[in-house]
């Protein structure tokens, strides 16, 4: 069973709840940090003896010695990688998807394949056995889905070796990255604030994932904190409010310190317990399917 | 032409809450919301709209089945894993599909179209903060950086023809795409921090990512209270980065209680928070003033 850890909003908890439920998973379980912009879950996980492993894209590397200068290749690139100014094809391997295309069409082999370093692949272990793996965007990359990708090959290659459930999580937000991020899950867990913004982006991620047609519950944070807006919408919507956590300065000073949840109180261990047991049940029966 | 651009890394540090304020506290700017994903400044601006328009980039395959005699060519050359067989011909997932041509370029039946995608709408506005410019991408688009270069060009267009000297940006989080976009001729970036792990983590790196560009930075460390050890260690690494720390503000309910109220949290009745919001958009003026764009820019006129 894999289970993605979203939101809209962010800092509306993600990596805690991830981290929680990883903490007190009954069955062995794989931790997926997607978040590869600002990973943030081995801070709490603290996985140890961490091996990294730079990640690449297939960008076109120039050789003049062949390049005959008639231009098919910045004709076809999308994405301004390739432009031919007078007497020169300039290559900005920066702006280059990936695609391939340029050196598929070069009519005279003059595009070879280089590389750029879209970031690393983090694996590791905690002290309780828990697998981590995380994707880590390089500073100043501004494209995560295919570091994204990746992770999610190392992802599914891990779960093959020996069965385990996964936890995902996922970025913030709902556009590519997100979607990303969640494709491969049996259920989707939103995270939310009783707030105004927190009820905006829980809306907008409700919209964005219903398509993809799979489970999807609610765990509201800082419960106690805003208004009850959300609790209508999730009514209103049938979407299973499944826990919530109640807004506590001993529980945001934890976290502040790099606590797990379930480790501050027996309280906090049984919500997590039960969040736990009612995602099962939720994976198993589908419940919590809405349909677009 | 100066503009702060707020941004933080990490989600939840405060990035909207704190713009509104000083959307209220500054006398003339545009606003502009570049989290195109999540977008949330509206909540508490309220804009009125002005005029609005369809955000096109990038293009999108599309297989045309009378055409398509099933040769596979299109799915062998896609590199995103866009293109699946549907009976006797292809389809291409809008999803995946990266829009790069190159299945359109090498179709021996030229049976692949080639239209450009719709990821978006902008808005223009009017506000009780002043002009206001945003927009809201479509769910699981691609290009959000396209669509905050568009914002930020629409946003100087509106303060110079409205002879308005600033524009205040709030930002979306992370280091990605979006956020890099927003940077562009920013002439200060206030990263807002907490202080806990993650955001001493995220804020390492949108820092970092602003010296990459060579983009000046300054800090607010919010909810500054939760944990002494924490924002003591957010104060270090900004002096060892020599990047001024502006200000710390306290975990504070008064910023969620505006929120709901949909007001900025420096409007309404005065309240301890608020006054020291007032105070550090005060204490951030000379940091604008000695930015060495802006500098370049007047020099230039």
């Amino acid at each position: 069973m894999i289970v993605a850890i979203a939101s809209g909003k962010g800092g509306t908890g993600k990596t805690t709840v991830s981290a929680a439920l990883a903490s007190i998973w009954k069955r062995p379980v794989l931790a997926v940090d997607m978040d590869v912009e600002e990973p943030n879950l081995h801070l709490f996980l603290k996985p140890g003896s961490v091996r990294i492993e730079p990640v690449y894209l297939e960008v076109p590397v120039l050789d003049k010695a062949l390049c005959k200068l008639c231009g098919a290749c910045a004709e076809l690139c999308q994405f301004k990688a390739i432009s031919l100014m007078g007497a020169h094809l300039l290559i900005f391997p920066d702006m280059c998807h990936g695609c391939g295309g340029c050196m598929r069409i070069c009519p005279e082999g003059a595009l070879q394949k280089g590389q750029r370093e879209l970031g690393v692949v983090e694996t590791g272990m905690t002290a309780d056995g828990i697998p981590c793996l995380t994707g880590r965007l390089r500073i100043g990359e501004a494209m995560s889905p295919p570091l994204m990708g990746k992770v999610r090959q190392r992802m599914q290659a891990m779960a093959e070796k020996e069965i385990r459930d996964i936890i995902i999580d996922a970025p913030p937000g709902v556009s590519c990255p997100a979607m990303t991020a969640v494709q491969d899950a049996d259920v989707i867990l939103l995270v939310t604030e009783p707030t105004p913004f927190g009820l905006h982006d829980l809306r907008l991620a409700w919209q964005a994932f219903r398509p993809l047609g799979k489970p999807m519950g609610v765990v509201i944070n800082r419960a106690g904190v805003g208004d009850d807006q959300v609790h209508s919408f999730c009514q209103e919507k049938n979407l299973p409010l499944l826990v919530e956590i109640p807004f506590r300065r001993d529980i945001a000073e934890h976290y502040a310190h790099g606590g797990i949840l379930p480790q501050l109180d027996a309280g906090m261990k049984a919500t997590f317990e039960e969040l736990a047991e009612r995602l099962e049940r939720m994976a198993t029966e589908g419940v919590g399917v809405s349909h677009a | 032409m100066r503009e702060l651009v707020v941004i933080s890394g990490k989600g939840g540090t405060g990035k909207t809450s704190l713009t509104a304020a000083f959307a209220h506290l500054a006398e003339k700017n545009v606003l502009c919301d570049l989290d195109v994903d999540a977008p949330d400044l509206h909540l508490i601006a309220e804009p009125t709209l002005q005029r609005s328009g369809p955000f096109l980039a990038g293009h999108l395959a599309e297989i045309d089945p009378t055409i398509c005699t099933g040769c596979g060519t299109c799915k062998e050359v896609c590199a995103y894993g866009a293109i699946h067989q549907e009976e006797e011909h292809f389809v291409v997932d809008s999803r995946h599909c990266e829009g790069c041509k190159v299945c359109v370029a090498l179709c021996p039946e030229q049976a692949i179209d080639f239209p450009e995608r719709l990821c978006g709408t902008w808005y223009e506005s009017d506000t009780r903060f002043g002009p206001m410019v945003h927009a809201q991408l479509d769910p699981g688009q691609e290009n959000s950086g396209k669509l905050v270069t568009l914002l930020k060009a629409k946003a100087r267009e509106r303060a110079s023809q409205l002879g308005l000297e600033l524009i205040l940006s709030d930002g979306a989080p992370g280091i990605g795409c979006p956020v890099i976009s927003s940077l562009s001729q920013a002439s200060l970036v206030l990263l807002v921090t907490e202080p806990t792990p993650s955001g001493l983590h995220d804020l390492e790196r949108v820092a970092e990512l602003c010296r990459t560009f060579r983009i000046r930075s300054a800090v607010l460390i919010n909810k500054a209270d939760l944990s002494p050890e924490y924002e003591a260690a957010i104060q270090v690494f900004c002096q060892a980065r020599e990047i001024p720390v502006v200000g710390s503000l306290p975990h504070d309910s008064a910023v969620t209680k505006a929120m709901v109220r949909g007001q900025a949290v420096t409007e309404g009745p005065d309240t301890p928070f608020g006054t020291k919001v007032r105070q550090i958009w005060t204490d951030l003026q000379p940091l604008f003033e000695a930015s060495p764009s802006s500098l370049s820019k007047e020099s230039k006129s």
